[in-house]
């Protein structure tokens, strides 16, 4: 079991990113991850030999994110994520370029979570579009597809465009 | 000559450094030529960087304990203990854990000799030698094959040095440095405008296998991984976004010359 050591261990600090940056609470998050190494811990044998740690630890940690995210759904407990205070989600932010940090956060947030996900496998968590696709299960068509109109959904509220339409619109509208 | 259309996947591709570089050019030449997809695809790159800086705080906090996977794997190798058993460890492990409480105290720290160290190592190497107008390498890149002796019997393995001229960069030459954990090799390259960067390579004891993650200290910014007990770790005054790309072309050099 050395081995599986030396693999998920050092992807714990990225799953931990994006399990909390998906769910916007970091304690439900490190719940999720918890839940994710014991099943890993327990199923490690059953994994492909030559496959990829990274994908497979990924793929358990979405399936889970994504069942908890809508049993809360059905349960009717309506989490306003944009109650989670943003210090949680994102650290400490650094002046100016913090500002623009809360607004992508926030604008993130706004993104139906086919997209958010995608967004962050490929932008943050430098997944490849072909990993990305077998982690979600999709092809990778699908992939690309929801980070196009995840894109250009953020860059519309980012730049102002659609700030009208949404409640604090002009907490997300950029300065230059 | 046919050239191959500019998709939109082509575009995010872009964004996401994932082209080859003949394509990547293309991509760029056409960019040149269509101001708004340009503005387009430059705010594409802007949101992709602020997502990356805003998020990255979370992955440098320290592991807390419910999710140290060794402690995970102790408990699943133990057969289930019953109740007046469990209570019995329960005392014992609470004697263990008021005299070893201490040392366990800074296990979700990064490990010694870590990736963490090596880029801290490297960004030494970075401050001291890349601003030295004198003779910021001990052998210069025109002798090759003395630096690559020099560092590979130091080290006591084989390496080899990636070429980044496809990405603006000259090799300059190296040295060998000492680190907290044994000798290094430096390497430092020059794109002629002033910037320099610095690849420092050495033995890892610890996270001998750590997937590309980069660091942001001060005004530089690190880019490290290691494999097969290999550690590397790349440090300039650039963006992550500038640097992210050179350190997958090294490591896709340093693959495949193995």
């Amino acid at each position: 079991m050395t081995d599986m050591v030396v693999l998920i261990e050092p992807l714990i600090p990225a799953l931990r990113r994006y399990a909390r940056s998906l769910m916007g609470d970091r304690s439900a998050a490190d719940d999720l991850l918890q839940d994710c190494l014991e099943r890993a811990v327990s199923h490690w044998h059953q994994r492909r030999e030559d496959g990829n740690a990274r994908t497979w630890m990924f793929t358990i940690l979405h399936n889970l994110a994504i069942n908890s995210l809508r049993k809360t759904a059905r349960r009717g407990v309506h989490l306003d994520i944009d109650d989670v205070s943003d210090p949680a989600l994102s650290g400490r932010p650094a002046q100016e370029d913090g500002l623009h940090q809360q607004d992508v956060l926030r604008a993130l947030k706004t993104l139906p979570e086919e997209q958010r996900s995608v967004i962050l496998l490929v932008s943050v968590e430098d997944l490849s579009y072909a990993e990305t696709a077998k982690i979600l299960g999709v092809p990778v068509g699908t992939v690309m597809s929801r980070l196009a109109r995840g894109r250009e959904r953020l860059r519309q509220i980012l730049e102002g465009d659609v700030s009208n339409k949404i409640e604090n619109g002009p907490h997300l509208r950029r300065v230059k | 000559m046919n050239k191959r259309p500019i998709t939109e996947d082509d575009l995010h591709a872009y964004v996401d450094h994932a082209l080859s570089t003949s394509r990547r050019d293309e991509v760029a030449g056409y960019l040149e030529q269509h101001p708004d997809e340009a503005k387009r695809i430059a705010s594409y790159r802007r949101q992709r960087d602020e997502l990356r800086s805003a998020l990255a705080p979370i992955s440098e906090e320290p592991v807390p304990p419910e999710l140290n996977l060794v402690r995970m794997l102790d408990g699943a190798r133990r057969p289930r203990f019953s109740v007046w058993r469990s209570a019995a460890a329960a005392v014992v492990l609470l004697a263990v854990g008021i005299a070893g409480g201490w040392s366990l105290h800074d296990m979700g720290q990064p490990a010694a000799g870590g990736i963490i160290a090596l880029a801290d190592e490297a960004t030494y190497s970075y401050q001291v030698y890349a601003g030295d107008k004198g003779r910021p390498v001990e052998i210069k890149a025109s002798d090759q094959v003395s630096l690559v002796k020099w560092v590979s019997d130091s080290l006591g393995h084989n390496i080899s040095v990636p070429d980044l001229t496809g990405s603006g960069y000259r090799f300059m030459g190296g040295r060998v440095v000492a680190t907290a954990h044994g000798p290094a090799g430096m390497l430092m390259y020059d794109d002629d405008r002033g910037t320099r960067l610095v690849m420092l390579t050495r033995a890892m004891t610890a996270d001998k296998n750590a997937p590309m993650s980069s660091q942001s200290t001060g005004s530089v910014q690190r880019v490290s991984w290691s494999k097969e007990g290999i550690g590397y770790s790349l440090v300039g005054p650039l963006s992550t976004q500038a640097l992210n790309p050179i350190a997958h072309e090294m490591r896709r050099q340093i693959e495949t010359n193995v």
